[in-house]
Parts: structure tokens; C-alpha cells; sequence
């Protein structure tokens, strides 16, 4: 599926990422934990082409993304919810999940998939997307990126700042989400949420991988979240 | 559907304003409409895809002689003469667009002001070509329609390019390309992570910004008989800034309020004093004090929020 091979990138004369290599499975959810400055957020933008990889390669079933220009890594079947929402504001629910469902020529039938998952988005169509509570835009923000019909869903600490209802609903759907086959690589800070959701813990430190583990292998107290995370 | 009735009731409104309006204010309506098909084509760039130009002078002033120089050297009709002006405006914007967005914000405006000032200095440096300024006279309204004066076919002509820009805008801002143009607008990076090619996108909106500034323009010199280098001024890049700010950036009506606003105001300012900017400054510095999205934006925000 997705994979990142010996990956360096960084912001100009700044290097972000070294020499990372990484794998995320269909139908597995890969999660990112690491301190602030780690480079995980860093690394969602380089997968979307947003930061040029220097060196190594991230290829998708053969497709090298890193050659791509940004705006054609999501016609590949690679979705991104950074940080934030970043909602068009201005525009209906109906409007922004179009605008996703425009990218790939998706229609009717991935809406209502979409709306399925997120009920409270159908009842909330024709709502201006700047007057959704935080919750419902976090939902938007997945949806429209679910109308891309992703191989690869990037998501970047969907649940911060939501109430745990929300929080809730958003582990429920990312999981479902699994069950479809999608590869899911998730940036998370909270233990608990990794140890619900994650198949494989990746730990980032100063731009590379610095601990690997399966889900299985991970305890609360395990060390890792001590010596990469500080929980 | 609302919408639809609304622009189709202020079509009519319009229609029975030119049939009903003495012949001073029926002649400053139908100029009024053509100057409000360049200010929607603005809006089209800036209410919409949030693209600040300072350059659009240069592309009515390419529909004014892209319409003026084939009537005046090659004997072209007024309808294909028309037409040569629109085309003349989005190969300009296209073409402008080309270079210019490869900059953004501030920089935008400079390069596309710069274009602007480079063609006002053409057309005057080819001035045996172009009148320069003062510019080419036109064989004006007479005879464009059979059977109609010249005032009658002015506003016939006016009202029928209106109609079809308003149309054509309503149509466009809310299918899926006025979708786009919006998600451009408020979040470049975004519609890039969508799958959206930010320089694409920004350009055809520009070049279809042009074709209705173009067809504007040719209108305006086929209606009203004359070409001149003062079309390719700079403040026929700030005019249809103002209208837009004025009428609502980002609606479809806004063009026309603020078109038909502005244009009274100097209108009436002008028979008290020459200095009619001073009126057009006060009203602007009112507007952002007690309306920012102007008039219609500030009718959409707190009443009407289905206004497109």
C-alpha cells in the first residue's frame, strides 16, 4: 500500500525529516505519536506533496507521490485532514462535501456513504459550515475527505479539542473506516486512543522512527509513551 | 428557486425602469448595465476567487479596441465586432494570467497594474493606430437594430448584454466551477490537499473575468461610439473595484447596486462640485464603517442569507 522509503524533507535549508521509512497496510490503522517537533504533521504534508521530500521516495501501489505535484496526490486516492478543520467557511455542508466528491468524479452513492457515517451532517445540509459546532466541523472536515473514496486516510489529531462524545463518535467512524480497507495513518497524542485504535504504534523522534510496535506489544505504562511522548 | 425569481423580478424591474424613465435616466441606466457586466466579471476574480487586480482597465480597454479597431479599419459589423471585444478581453486576462499568478496578494496587484500601465502607454505610443487619446469614433447605436432609434437600440442592446451576464454569472457562481472558485478564495492550500490545481483554477476564472470586462468594454464603444486610451487608465481598475466593494464582493447582484450606486452618486455630486471623488471617498469611508461587505453583502449577512 503506502509506502515511504528512506524519506528526508524540511523547509528550505531546515531539514524536518531524515531518513524515515515507514509502511501503512490496508484495512490497518498506523499510528504517529511523537513530542512536539517530532515532524509528524510534518511528514502528513510531505505525503501530500505540501512539503518536497529532498531525498528518499513515498510510493502508493507503485505510484511514486513524492514526483507529483501537490494537487494531484489526492486523485491517487490519498485524503488529508490536517490540524485545524480548515472548512470553507462561507460554503453549505452539501457544498463542502461536493467540492471533495468533485476531486475524483465520485457521486450520489459516496455521499450517502459519507452521510451515513456522519448522520448529523445530513440533517445539517443546507447549514452555512462556519455556524457548525467544533464537533460537527471535525465531521465535515472527515467527510469531505472521505469523498475522496481514500486508499490512504491522513489524520491529523482529529479528535483535540472535542468533547468525548465527539471524541467518541470520531474513533468509532476511523474505525469502521478500517473495516472498508482504507489505510488510516493517525497523528495522536493520547495513549488511550492509540491503544484503542492503533494495529501498529510508529514513535517519531527528530524527524525519523525511533520505535516501531504493534498494538499487541503495548501496555499503558509501556515505556515508549514515556520516552517519545512524555505521558 | 427563490434565487431565480429574485434575479428574474429584477430583470423585469429593470425593463420597466427603461420603458418608464425619462430619456436622460433611461440612456444613464442603459450605461449603468453594460459598466455593471464589467463589474461582474470583476467580481468574478475578486468577489469569488479573491484574485485583487489592479489590471482589468487593460482588459475592457482589449474589448473596447478589440471591438473599436475591426469596425474602424476592417469594416466589421457591430455583432461580430462584439464579439472580436470579448475575445479580446479573456485572451488578454489569459494571457496576463499567465505571469501575473505566478505572484499572490500584493504582488498580484503590482504586476497586474503593471500590465494595465503598459497597455495605456501602447495604446498611446501606436496612437496613429489607436486615436490615442483621443481616441477612435465609432459609428455608435444608429441602425443596430431595424426600425429603433439609436437610444432605443442603446438599451435594447444594453439591457439583452446584461440579462445574459447576470444570467450567465448566477449560473456559473453556483454550479460546481463557482464552488471552486470559492474554495480557492478562502483556502488556497485546502483546495490543493483536495486534489485542486490552485494556477488552473485562478486562471480560468481570470480569463472568464476578461471575457465579461471584454464584452463590456466592446459594448460600451459599439453603444456609445467611442474608443479612447482613458478606457486603459488606472481608474478603470479602481472603478469596478468600487462598485464591487460598494455592491457586495462575492454577490451577484452586488455588481449592479453598486454600479447604478456609484454612478449616481457622482451623478448628483457632479451637478454641485467637480470634486466628485470627495463624495465617492466620504461614501466609501462610510461603507466600511457601517457596511464592510457592502450593501449587499451586509443584506445577506443579517437578513437574506440564500442571496447568492
Amino acid at each position: 500500500m503506502l509506502r515511504i522509503d528512506g524519506l528526508s524533507a524540511g523547509y528550505g535549508p531546515v531539514g524536518v525529516l531524515h531518513d524515515l521509512t515507514l509502511e501503512a497496510r490496508a484495512a490497518q490503522i498506523t499510528c504517529i505519536m511523537g513530542r512536539n517537533g517530532a515532524g509528524k504533521s510534518t511528514l502528513m504534508k510531505c505525503i501530500m506533496g505540501l512539503v518536497p521530500a529532498s531525498r528518499g521516495s513515498i510510493t502508493l501501489d507503485g505510484v511514486a507521490l513524492h514526483s507529483l505535484p501537490a494537487h494531484r496526490v489526492p486523485g491517487h486516492g490519498v485524503a488529508y485532514v490536517p490540524q485545524g478543520r480548515r472548512l470553507f467557511g462561507p460554503l453549505t455542508v452539501a457544498e463542502n462535501l461536493q467540492i471533495g466528491l468533485m476531486t475524483r468524479n465520485m457521486g450520489d452513492e459516496t455521499r450517502d456513504r459519507v452521510l451515513d457515517l456522519f448522520p448529523r451532517l445530513r440533517e445539517r445540509l443546507d447549514q452555512v459550515a462556519a455556524t457548525l459546532s467544533g464537533g460537527e466541523q471535525q465531521m465535515l472536515a472527515i467527510g469531505r475527505a472521505l469523498c475522496l473514496e481514500p486508499k490512504v486516510l491522513l489524520l491529523d489529531e482529529p479528535t483535540e479539542g472535542l468533547q468525548p462524545s465527539m471524541i467518541a463518535l470520531i474513533r468509532d467512524v476511523v474505525l469502521r473506516l478500517k473495516e472498508t480497507g482504507v489505510a488510516t495513518i493517525l497523528v495522536e497524542q493520547r495513549p488511550d486512543a492509540v491503544l484503542q485504535l492503533a494495529d501498529r504504534v510508529v514513535f517519531m523522534a527528530n524527524g525519523t522512527v525511533a520505535d516501531c510496535s504493534e498494538r499487541a506489544d503495548l501496555s499503558p505504562d509501556a515505556p515508549q509513551f514515556m520516552a517519545y511522548v512524555g505521558v | 428557486m427563490k434565487v431565480w425569481i429574485l434575479h428574474v423580478a429584477v430583470l423585469l424591474a429593470l425593463l420597466v425602469l427603461l420603458l418608464v424613465l425619462p430619456a436622460y435616466h433611461a440612456t444613464n441606466l442603459a450605461r449603468i448595465m453594460v459598466l455593471a457586466v464589467f463589474a461582474i466579471g470583476y467580481n468574478l476574480a475578486f468577489g469569488y476567487t479573491g484574485l485583487l487586480s489592479l489590471g482589468h482597465a487593460l482588459f475592457f480597454a482589449a474589448g473596447v479596441y478589440g471591438a473599436a479597431l475591426p469596425v474602424t479599419y476592417l469594416g466589421f459589423a457591430q455583432l461580430p465586432a462584439l464579439i472580436a471585444g470579448l475575445v479580446a478581453g479573456a485572451v488578454m486576462a489569459g494571457l496576463t494570467g499567465l505571469l501575473a499568478l505566478r505572484t499572490a496578494g500584493v504582488s498580484f496587484m503590482i504586476v497586474t497594474l503593471m500590465f494595465a500601465q503598459a497597455g495605456y502607454l501602447s495604446l498611446l505610443y501606436f496612437g496613429e493606430v489607436t486615436g490615442g487619446d483621443e481616441g477612435l469614433v465609432l459609428p455608435g447605436a444608429a441602425g443596430l437594430i431595424p426600425g429603433l432609434s439609436a437610444d432605443a437600440a442603446r438599451t435594447t442592446i444594453a439591457y439583452g448584454l446584461f440579462a445574459l451576464a447576470l444570467i450567465a454569472s448566477l449560473l456559473l457562481v453556483r454550479g460546481r466551477f463557482g464552488r471552486t472558485m470559492v474554495a480557492m478564495r478562502e483556502n488556497e492550500e485546502r483546495s490543493r490537499m483536495l486534489g485542486y490545481n490552485p494556477f488552473a483554477v485562478k486562471l480560468a476564472a481570470l480569463v472568464l473575468s476578461g471575457l465579461f470586462a471584454g464584452a463590456s468594454g466592446a459594448a460600451y464603444a459599439l453603444l456609445f461610439g467611442y474608443a479612447g486610451a482613458s478606457f486603459a487608465t488606472i481608474q478603470y481598475s479602481i472603478l469596478p473595484m468600487l462598485w464591487v466593494l460598494m455592491g457586495g464582493a462575492g454577490t451577484v447582484l452586488g455588481p449592479l447596486i453598486g454600479t447604478a450606486a456609484m454612478f449616481y452618486l457622482v451623478d448628483i455630486a457632479g451637478s454641485y462640485t467637480t470634486a466628485t471623488l470627495l463624495f465617492v471617498g466620504v461614501a466609501l469611508v462610510l461603507l466600511i464603517l457601517f457596511a464592510p461587505r457592502g450593501i449587499l453583502g451586509t443584506i445577506r449577512e443579517r437578513w437574506l442569507p440564500w442571496l447568492p
